[in-house]
């Protein structure tokens, strides 16, 4: 094993201060990726962060290091043609909960399917905040929006449950007020090899302030008699909610991932390929049309 | 069309095995250097319905399917029921008399009847309802005077993988449908001049995948759908084996999304659909021309709208292509024209979509996407110039700005991964370093400036591109104007209106955007009778012209039935016309 050369959070500052509302969960976030691509020593010129739109989703913007602010519901999507040109770099994908649970959860399903080797960071805070308050797929019942003003109907998407059941290899979750917490788990999420989900509860202080909610609740179940092997384990604990709500690791597990099983990567990496067929490839093509 | 020529029709329901058969005579005539071209016209069915394969066998290079039936291969009554009258004069139709009747009163003068005991000839090989298929193969190349040799040799090769019972079982059948033929039937008297000379047959959608792979793409993302499944077939089989990542996405939101993360990371990237799954790309589209990423999109164009003719070709997704995404991008629009236009195509798309940094769309259709035809091996040059643009691979530039502000638009590009780069790619209006303006209160200036710098790429690309020239004499009666697969059909209808002592002349658009607008207009300002064909209901080309150059065509001959035009429709229209005209 190479020793890890650990990088000062200052490697990573972005060209650029976060608009954020003050208070905002997401500072939370962007402080626990930054310190944790640091403690894993990941150079900037290896790391893209992909996002797609929201308040979250300018977060690529804020850090140092490639990245790809990208269509909504679509960063999933985008992350995955990356790493699958390019599996060398780091490719963590962060966004909001509208953009990974709503408009773009098809990409979500399908990645976690396909085990591939992503970092997916979603700063769940139960609301559209960018278009300034309505339900989104994570908003509590009977809640009062914008959109839902006699209180939400629908019932809310259960991530970490929906992520066991479409077969992610590291399903965590983390909360923006426990930031030393929140690095470890994102940088045990970037080592894990597979497809990573780490759910973070990020309030938005605008138009849903769930701080006072979340504070006393939390705990980490890592630091419980919890199996984090054991997915029959994981699925109920996924439903833990009430007084209690447990954060962390609730399940991980080793699979090989969608590169490892492409035979295309015999060939090495894609971009790193010379390109074109020889006169002698294009014979034998030519031949099977014969 | 002065050579020899024979089209036969294969005519049975989806499950009946047409496809499969008329492959293997395609592959026959191909090997003795004979040209052939194929249409195979379909529905959206797995069995049943009704499937019409017509294969012209020519010992010239044909184009199209022509205007003839001469010999019909009837697979099932449905068949007789409904050819039966298009079989030319002279003409023959071969099918099992255990199964099917021929309706004397339909038959033209002097059709010739073969019919063939299948169930006798087949009976020992087994109960594959199949085998009727390779009986009446084997007796139609006794008919067609071509070697048995070629054709035992091929169904060798294509069972082997079977085991010698099925090789056997094939090889006597097809034996015993010859043998059959040779002490009942005269051969026919076509002393075809066959140079031996070895030919290659091979689908428009399979070449965009071999044009692919030359070009060095390295990523094909697809999601299935008419016509463009086949390119995802053919890629899937040979793309790996190169290093192509080939991925099957969720949807085509994913698959587009995909080739742009792809192409954003240095990887020659490709995706295909239909006009449905375009619908769903366009935000996407847009998405790399904003940011400033390579990808190529083939959209293989079956009617609309909505679910429309899965199986039937059009030409209606034109306005579609010019509006995918909201807002303004450089980008081109290529609509190939014939078979080989289809490789060629696709390894220039990519050298324009790397070097002016844009999307570059190709516009095919269910014809040339689908269509199967004879290609010479030498047309196939490998050693393909590959231009990846303005691309810093070494050192690390001072002062580095991605959307760096250039006299040409383009500014050059680093990959992810390159060391002191690092910048963001944004999908909002950005500042030279890719610093989102959107969240500003205003900054008109720099939108501008970013506009006009990603727009100014359009000149480039233009003058890439080769202005379109007139096929035909200069002076003519009429000059027909159309664009993408018609090429083949339209040359023909040239060279038949020239019988007839009418002088016409083709200008076959395939550069839609950008578009040689001065060029264009000074060909047809010349012409004494422009008509746009093709096969949509409103004519988009010349909407598209008329919206360029001001000038507007005198008529359209439009096709949107769902089978592409045959040559002798272009002949009577152009008569009618100029019938008209000259009162």
């Amino acid at each position: 094993m190479p020793t890890v050369v650990e990088l000062p959070v200052s490697a990573y500052k972005g060209p650029v201060d976060p608009d954020w509302c003050p208070g905002c969960g997401d500072f939370g976030v962007l402080r626990g990726l930054q310190r944790a691509a640091g403690k894993l020593g990941i150079q900037p010129k290896d790391l893209m962060v992909v996002s797609g739109i929201g308040c979250s989703s300018n977060l690529p913007g804020y850090i140092h290091a490639y990245g790809f602010h990208g269509l909504h519901g679509r960063a999933v999507a985008l992350a995955t043609g990356m790493k699958l040109g390019n599996p060398d770099l780091h490719v963590v994908v962060t966004g909001g909960d509208g953009d990974g649970y709503g408009i773009g959860i098809g990409h979500f399903i399908h990645a976690m399917r396909r085990n591939m080797d992503l970092t997916y960071i979603v700063m769940n805070n139960m609301t559209y905040g960018l278009t300034t308050g309505q339900a989104s797929p994570t908003t509590p019942k009977t809640t009062a929006t914008k959109s839902t003003p006699e209180g939400n109907i629908e019932t809310p998407i259960n991530p970490l449950a929906l992520a066991l059941v479409s077969g992610a290899t590291f399903v965590g979750r983390g909360y923006s007020g426990e930031i030393n917490h929140l690095t470890d788990l994102i940088a045990q999420a970037i080592e894990h090899k597979g497809f990573a989900l780490v759910d973070v509860f990020s309030p938005c202080v605008t138009y849903m302030n769930m701080y006072q909610f979340f504070k006393p609740r939390v705990y980490n179940v890592n630091e419980t008699e919890y199996d984090s092997s054991d997915w029959h384990k994981a699925m109920p604990k996924t439903y833990e909610w009430g007084e209690k709500i447990p954060l962390g690791v609730f399940y991980r597990t080793e699979a090989p991932t969608y590169h490892e099983l492409d035979s295309s990567y015999k060939h090495g990496s894609p971009v790193a390929q010379t390109l074109g067929l020889t006169a002698e490839q294009g014979q034998v093509l030519v031949k099977s049309f014969m | 069309m002065n050579g020899l020529e024979v089209t036969v029709g294969i005519g049975g329901a989806a499950g009946d095995g047409n496809a499969a058969t008329g492959d293997t005579l395609a592959k026959v005539c191909a090997r003795l250097g004979l040209h052939v071209f194929v249409y195979n016209s379909y529905q959206s069915i797995i069995r049943g319905g009704h499937v019409w394969l017509r294969m012209r066998i020519a010992d010239e290079k044909v184009e199209c399917h022509g205007d003839h039936l001469s010999l019909m291969m009837a697979l099932n009554q449905d068949t007789l029921n409904q050819h039966t009258s298009e079989v030319n004069a002279h003409g023959g139709i071969l099918y099992n008399s255990d199964k099917l009747q021929v309706a004397q009163d339909d038959l033209q003068p002097g059709v010739v009847l073969y019919p063939f005991p299948v169930k006798d000839l087949s009976e020992k090989f087994g109960r594959n309802p199949i085998m009727q298929n390779t009986v009446l193969l084997g007796g139609l190349l006794w008919l067609l005077d071509l070697d048995f040799d070629v054709l035992e040799g091929m169904l060798r090769e294509t069972f082997r993988r079977k085991g010698d019972k099925v090789v056997d079982a094939n090889v006597g059948v097809a034996t015993a449908g010859y043998q059959y033929a040779v002490e009942h039937y005269a051969k026919r008297d076509y002393r075809w001049p066959l140079s031996g000379k070895r030919r290659m047959v091979a689908a428009g959608n399979e070449l965009f995948g071999l044009g692919a792979l030359a070009a060095g793409c390295k990523l094909y993302a697809a999601y299935p759908m008419s016509p463009a499944s086949s390119i995802l077939h053919w890629l899937a089989r040979y793309g790996p084996r190169h290093g192509m990542v080939v991925k099957q996405a969720e949807d085509e939101i994913a698959v587009i999304n995909m080739a742009v993360g792809a192409g954003h990371v240095g990887v020659r990237a490709m995706c295909a659909t239909s006009g449905g799954g375009f619908a769903l790309m366009t935000e996407a589209v847009g998405l790399a021309g904003m940011t400033e990423t390579p990808v190529v999109v083939i959209s293989a164009q079956r009617g609309g709208p909505s679910t429309g003719l899965p199986t039937k070709t059009e030409q209606a997704d034109l306005h579609q292509l010019f509006g995918a995404s909201h807002g303004e991008y450089p980008r081109a629009i290529i609509a190939p024209t014939h078979l080989l236009d289809c490789y060629y195509s696709v390894i220039e798309a990519f050298n324009i979509a790397e070097k002016y940094q844009c999307p570059v769309l190709i516009a095919s259709d269910l014809l040339l996407s689908e269509h199967r035809e004879t290609a010479d091996p030498e047309a196939f040059t490998f050693d393909v110039a590959i231009d990846r643009g303005e691309l810093i691979t070494d050192g690390t530039p001072a002062d580095y700005k991605r959307y760096r502000i250039t006299e040409s638009g383009v500014s050059p590009r680093v990959l992810p991964g390159h060391e002191g780069t690092a910048y963001v790619a944004p999908s909002d209006e950005h500042d030279e370093q890719g610093i989102l303006i959107s969240d500003e209160f205003t900054n008109p200036p720099m939108r501008k400036a970013m506009m006009e710098k990603r727009m100014r790429k359009v000149d480039g690309i233009l003058r890439e591109l080769p202005a379109p020239e007139l096929y035909g004499s200069a002076e003519a009666d009429v000059t027909l104007v159309s664009w993408g697969s018609t090429q083949g059909l339209l040359r023909e209808a040239v060279a038949l209106l020239a019988e007839e002592g009418i002088t016409a002349n083709l200008l076959q658009i395939k550069y839609l955007v950008p578009f040689h607008a001065a060029e264009v207009e000074a060909i047809l300002q010349r012409s004494k009778c422009k008509i746009a064909v093709e096969h949509n209901f409103t004519g988009q080309l010349a909407r598209h012209i008329r919206a360029e150059t001001g000038i507007k065509m005198d008529e359209k001959i439009l096709k949107y039935d769902g089978e592409p035009l045959e040559p002798h429709h272009i002949v009577e229209r152009v008569k009618e016309v100029l019938h008209a005209y000259s009162r």
